[in-house]
C-alpha cells in the first residue's frame, strides 16, 4: 500500500515536471501539443476508491492548470477522464480477478487491452480539453485537427514510456 | 432514505463525476475572461436586463448620497475658485490729462453688496484703504457713475450710489457745456436722474449726452446719461430736466475709483477761501 503511495507520488511529481518545464514547449509545425501527464491518471491502482481518484484527477488537472495559466481547463478534462476511466475498467476488467493491488500497466494488462485504455482515454480527455479550450464551433476544423493529432502525439509518448518501463515477468 | 442512500452509492462514480466536473467548470469559466465574455453574451437577454434593473435600483437609492457628495465637492471647488480668495493686491492705473496737468489714479474693485430700491441706495466694494481708497472719492463704472465712496475700513469701501437723496454731482451738457447739478429723480426710478440748476441759456435738446463737468469728484466728460424729457416741474429761473442714466445699477460688477491726487490741494484750497470769509 505505502509502496503504491510512493510509486504514485514520485510518477506524478516527474510527470508534472516533465509536462510543464519540457513538454509545454514542445508543439510540432504549431499544431499538436501532448499531454501525458495523464498518464499518472490511467496507472492508478485498480482498487483506487471513486473519490480519491476524482480528487487525484482534480489535483492534477489544476497542478497543470497552474503551469499553463488556464484554471480549470485541465482539471475538467481530467474529471472527465477519471469517469470514462471508471466506466472503462467497469466494462473490461472484472475486479474479482486481481488481488495486490496491481495496476493497469502495458506489462500487466498486455498491449490489446492497454492499446485500447490509453487510446479511448486519451482521445475522451483531449477531445474535452480542446472543446472547452475553444469554446465555440467557430475554427472547428482547427480544433479537431489539433485533438487528433495531440491525441496521436499523446498516445504515442505513453506507449512509448510503457515499453520503456516494461517488465516482463509481470507479464499474466 | 435509505434507498436514496444506496441508489448514490451505487452510482457514486457519477455523481462524484458531476461534482467535480462542475467545480472545474466553474473556475475555468470564472478565471478566463474569453469564456465568461461568451457566457455573458449567451445570457445577457435576461441576467443582463436583471443587471441593469438591479443597478438602476440601487442608483435610485444612492441618490441622496450623491447628492451630498456632490454638494460637498461643489461647496469644496467653490472655495478653491479665484473668485472666493481676497486679493490683495489692487490693480490700479494711471491716466494722465495732459491739458490740465492733473492726474487720476484709478482703482479697480467688485460691487460685493449692492442695492437700486431703497430711498438711499449703497454698494459696497471690495477694495479699502490699504489699497489706497479713501473718503470722498468718486466711483465710475465703464458706462457711467456710480457714486462716491463715504466709509472706508481695510478691505472694504462703502459707497453712497447715485440713487440716493443725498447724492448730487457736478454734471454739464455734453454740446453746449452748461453746468447743472445731477441728482436721482424723486420717483425712486432707478434708471432716471435729473440735472438741476442748468442756466436758461442752454438750449438742450432731447437724446443730448449729460456727462461729468470736471469740477467735483470725477474726471470731466464722464458719461452720465441722455435726456431723456424737457418738461419737468420746478425750475423758475434754471432749467430742470429728465435724465435716463447710462449705468444700470441693478447689474453693477466691476467699478473704478476715481483717485484724484490733486482733490485734497484744492479742497484745502477752496477751505481756506471759506475760513478767509
Amino acid at each position: 500500500m505505502s509502496r503504491a503511495i510512493i510509486i504514485n507520488l514520485v510518477r506524478f511529481v516527474v510527470l508534472v515536471f516533465i509536462q510543464v518545464f519540457l513538454l509545454r514547449n514542445l508543439a510540432l509545425y504549431n499544431l499538436p501539443v501532448c499531454y501525458p501527464y495523464i498518464l499518472f491518471l490511467l496507472l492508478l491502482p485498480f482498487g483506487i476508491p471513486n473519490i480519491l481518484l476524482f480528487s487525484l484527477a482534480f489535483i492534477t488537472g489544476l497542478s497543470i492548470d497552474a503551469f499553463y495559466d488556464t484554471p480549470g481547463l485541465h482539471a475538467a478534462s481530467c474529471v472527465i477522464l477519471a469517469f470514462v476511466r471508471i466506466l472503462f475498467i467497469n466494462i473490461t476488467v472484472s475486479k474479482e480477478g486481481f488481488d495486490n493491488e496491481p495496476e493497469p500497466t502495458l506489462s500487466v494488462m498486455g498491449i490489446r487491452w492497454f492499446l485500447a485504455y490509453t487510446v479511448t482515454l486519451t482521445l475522451v480527455h483531449h477531445f474535452f480539453l480542446f472543446v472547452i479550450e475553444s469554446f465555440s464551433l467557430s475554427g472547428l476544423q482547427y480544433t479537431i485537427g489539433r485533438f487528433l493529432a495531440s491525441s496521436f502525439f499523446t498516445i504515442i509518448l505513453i506507449l512509448i514510456s510503457g515499453t520503456i518501463f516494461f517488465r516482463r515477468k509481470e507479464r499474466k | 432514505m435509505r434507498t436514496l442512500w444506496s441508489f448514490i452509492n451505487r452510482y457514486n462514480a457519477f455523481f462524484l463525476f458531476l461534482i467535480f466536473e462542475v467545480t472545474a467548470l466553474i473556475i475555468y469559466v470564472k478565471n478566463n475572461s474569453y469564456q465568461r465574455a461568451e457566457f455573458i453574451n449567451s445570457a445577457s437577454g435576461v441576467i443582463g436586463r436583471l443587471n441593469t434593473e438591479k443597478d438602476q435600483l440601487y442608483g435610485y437609492l444612492a441618490l441622496k448620497e450623491v447628492n451630498d457628495s456632490l454638494a460637498r465637492e461643489n461647496a469644496h471647488l467653490r472655495g478653491l475658485l479665484k473668485s472666493s480668495y481676497y486679493i490683495d493686491t489692487a490693480s490700479k492705473h494711471k491716466v494722465t490729462d495732459t491739458i490740465y496737468k492733473q492726474e487720476y489714479e484709478y482703482i479697480i474693485a467688485r460691487v460685493i453688496n449692492n442695492s437700486v430700491n431703497q430711498p438711499n441706495n449703497y454698494l459696497t466694494i471690495n477694495k479699502g484703504s490699504e489699497q489706497g481708497i479713501a473718503k470722498g472719492m468718486g466711483v465710475i463704472c465703464s458706462k457711467g457713475i456710480v457714486g462716491k465712496v463715504i466709509y472706508v475700513s481695510d478691505h472694504f469701501a462703502l459707497v453712497q450710489s447715485l440713487l440716493h437723496k443725498d447724492s448730487q454731482f457736478s454734471a454739464m451738457l455734453a454740446n453746449d457745456k452748461e453746468i447743472g447739478s445731477i441728482q436721482w429723480n424723486d420717483d425712486l426710478d432707478p434708471h432716471k436722474g435729473i440735472l438741476k440748476d442748468v442756466s436758461n441759456n442752454a438750449q438742450p435738446k432731447v437724446g443730448e449726452w449729460v456727462v461729468t463737468s470736471g469740477y467735483s469728484l470725477f474726471p470731466e466728460g464722464i458719461p452720465i446719461g441722455k435726456v431723456s424729457s424737457l418738461h419737468t416741474k420746478g425750475g423758475g429761473y434754471s432749467l430742470n430736466m429728465e435724465v435716463t442714466l447710462s449705468v444700470d445699477f441693478s447689474k453693477l460688477e466691476y467699478v473704478n475709483v476715481v483717485d484724484n491726487k490733486f482733490g485734497k490741494e484744492q479742497e484745502a484750497l477752496e477751505g481756506q477761501k471759506k475760513k478767509d470769509e
